[in-house]
């Protein structure tokens, strides 16, 4: 054990580091699912469009976002470093050496991770000026204050003294349900696919066209997850270094487990395990043990993915049946009512008092991240058209908004748009 | 309907904020469960509003 203040702090700040080079792989396992999930004619628009909005918000976080956020004052690895007193817009002032500078890149990545989610639930139909604008707001509104509120003014108003803090280490609920609810409103405003429901309200299947990407899609995941929570448990949750085997064990418990309820789930209903379900149960595995991955014990991270995995089944189900949203990708499933499972398993797992702190952030993303989320993108849809017209979805946004296909070599044209 | 059902998932989220701003000890808990409570019914709201309603086959 080392037992030097310097050297535990230098040691801890380099394996965070470590560890928030790890976060991208989380980034490129998102793009390839959603990829993977739509159709081949959208395929390169939602590789450019990922790029595109990780971009955006990754700059726009940066300008603006970290400095609106703000970031409390702490001690970590036994010394203490001041919190943004002043406002560093282009990260002015930062002190380089501190972990602020990793709470920065750390809250890039997480910001690029959110902005990603959406692009699943809105695939083949949203514009990617739209998708560019919309970024703006939650990279440089939403998330930041999101964070200020459940780290600062939340606590400065009583929710320390009178239940704790919130517990989101990972980020079940700031980045993961944050992103799914944002998701959600916008497949919201902008309705289903074309040739999605019938005139009954029937929904087809509009399979994925490259299960491979997906799946390769959730190992990629799944590495950048191990990243992000234990970058996240050594910033947020003051974990040191040698708590990070809890982390890594917590969240591929989750995953596994959640992966393996879903395949269960999906081969009693359908007599057959489903490939892009089993892949979402994988996702919401990992979603759901953000937040308690540094708290909880290895039994309860795997009882947290084991609902999880069965939730995205039935939610996947009851989104698109009987609230006729259409998510292509899951993301709503899979990163707003996962995260928001994972926000709560925290405080059931652990204490009373607890779970009233998770059911506060849980309140707060239903109450204010939600509305305002739909009210931001229902304002800027009146000055920006989110939808591509009819034609250019039927022609796929690969060639309307790109001007040139993923697969130039084959064409696949199915009938969907044919009134059923 | 739509609307409404936002203003309620405001309203349950002002409750929560108020609760801890005005209340001390058990109530806040009590008042927690409220405004989680308006959220959920706002929630069911918005769902009813987003519904394509059925129209009549005659």
């Amino acid at each position: 054990m080392i037992s030097d203040p310097v050297q535990l702090y230098q040691l801890s700040f380099l394996i965070a580091l470590i560890f928030i080079l790890l976060v991208p792989f989380a980034l490129a396992g998102l793009t390839l699912i959603n990829t993977g999930l739509g159709r081949c004619r959208s395929a390169a628009h939602a590789m450019t469009s990922s790029l595109i909005v990780i971009g955006v918000a990754i700059v726009v976080y940066l300008v603006f976002g970290f400095g609106f956020q703000g970031y409390r004052l702490v001690t970590i690895w036994g010394a203490p470093y001041a919190g943004l007193v002043l406002r560093p817009y282009f990260l002015r002032g930062v002190p380089w050496e501190s972990p602020l500078c990793l709470a920065g890149t750390l809250g890039m990545l997480s910001v690029a991770l959110a902005s990603l989610v959406p692009l699943g639930a809105t695939a083949e139909r949203w514009q990617l000026r739209a998708a560019c604008g919309s970024t703006v707001f939650l990279a440089g509104f939403t998330y930041p204050i999101f964070v200020r509120w459940t780290s600062g003014l939340l606590v400065s108003l009583g929710l320390r003294a009178a239940f704790g803090d919130i517990l989101d280490a990972g980020g079940s609920g700031s980045i993961q349900a944050l992103g799914g609810l944002t998701a959600l409103s916008l497949s919201c405003l902008l309705g289903p696919r074309r040739g999605k429901y019938s005139d009954q309200g029937l929904p087809a299947a509009i399979p994925a066209h490259n299960a491979v990407f997906v799946l390769f899609g959730c190992m990629l995941a799944w590495v950048g997850w191990l990243g992000l929570n234990a970058a996240g448990a050594m910033l947020y949750a003051e974990m040191q270094p040698e708590g990070s085997v809890l982390v890594l064990i917590n969240t591929t418990f989750s995953a596994c487990a959640a992966a393996l309820t879903s395949a269960a789930v999906t081969r009693v209903r359908f007599r057959k395990p489903d490939a892009s379900l089993i892949a979402n149960g994988w996702m919401a595995g990992l979603v759901a043990s953000s937040a308690g991955c540094a708290t909880l014990k290895p039994a309860t991270a795997m009882l947290t993915g084991l609902v999880a995995g069965a939730l995205v089944v039935f939610s996947v189900e009851f989104l698109e049946f009987r609230l006729k949203v259409d998510d292509p990708c899951g993301s709503v499933s899979v990163h707003a009512v996962c995260g928001i499972w994972g926000l709560l398993a925290v405080g059931i797992f652990t204490s009373a008092s607890q779970f009233m702190a998770q059911l506060v952030g849980v309140a707060m993303l239903l109450g204010f991240v939600f509305p305002m989320t739909y009210f931001l993108n229902w304002l800027l849809s009146r000055l920006i058209p989110y939808r591509v017209s009819v034609d250019g979805e039927r022609q796929g946004l690969d060639l309307h908004e790109l001007g040139a296909d993923a697969y130039p070599e084959f064409v696949v044209h199915t009938d969907e748009f044919i009134q059923r | 309907m739509k609307l409404i059902g936002f203003l309620l998932l405001l309203s349950g989220w002002v409750i929560v904020v108020a609760a801890f701003m005005l209340l001390h000890g058990s109530a806040v808990t009590s008042f927690v469960f409220a405004g989680f409570g308006v959220e959920i019914l706002g929630l069911v709201l918005v769902a009813k509003a987003h519904l394509p309603t059925r129209e009549d086959p005659q």
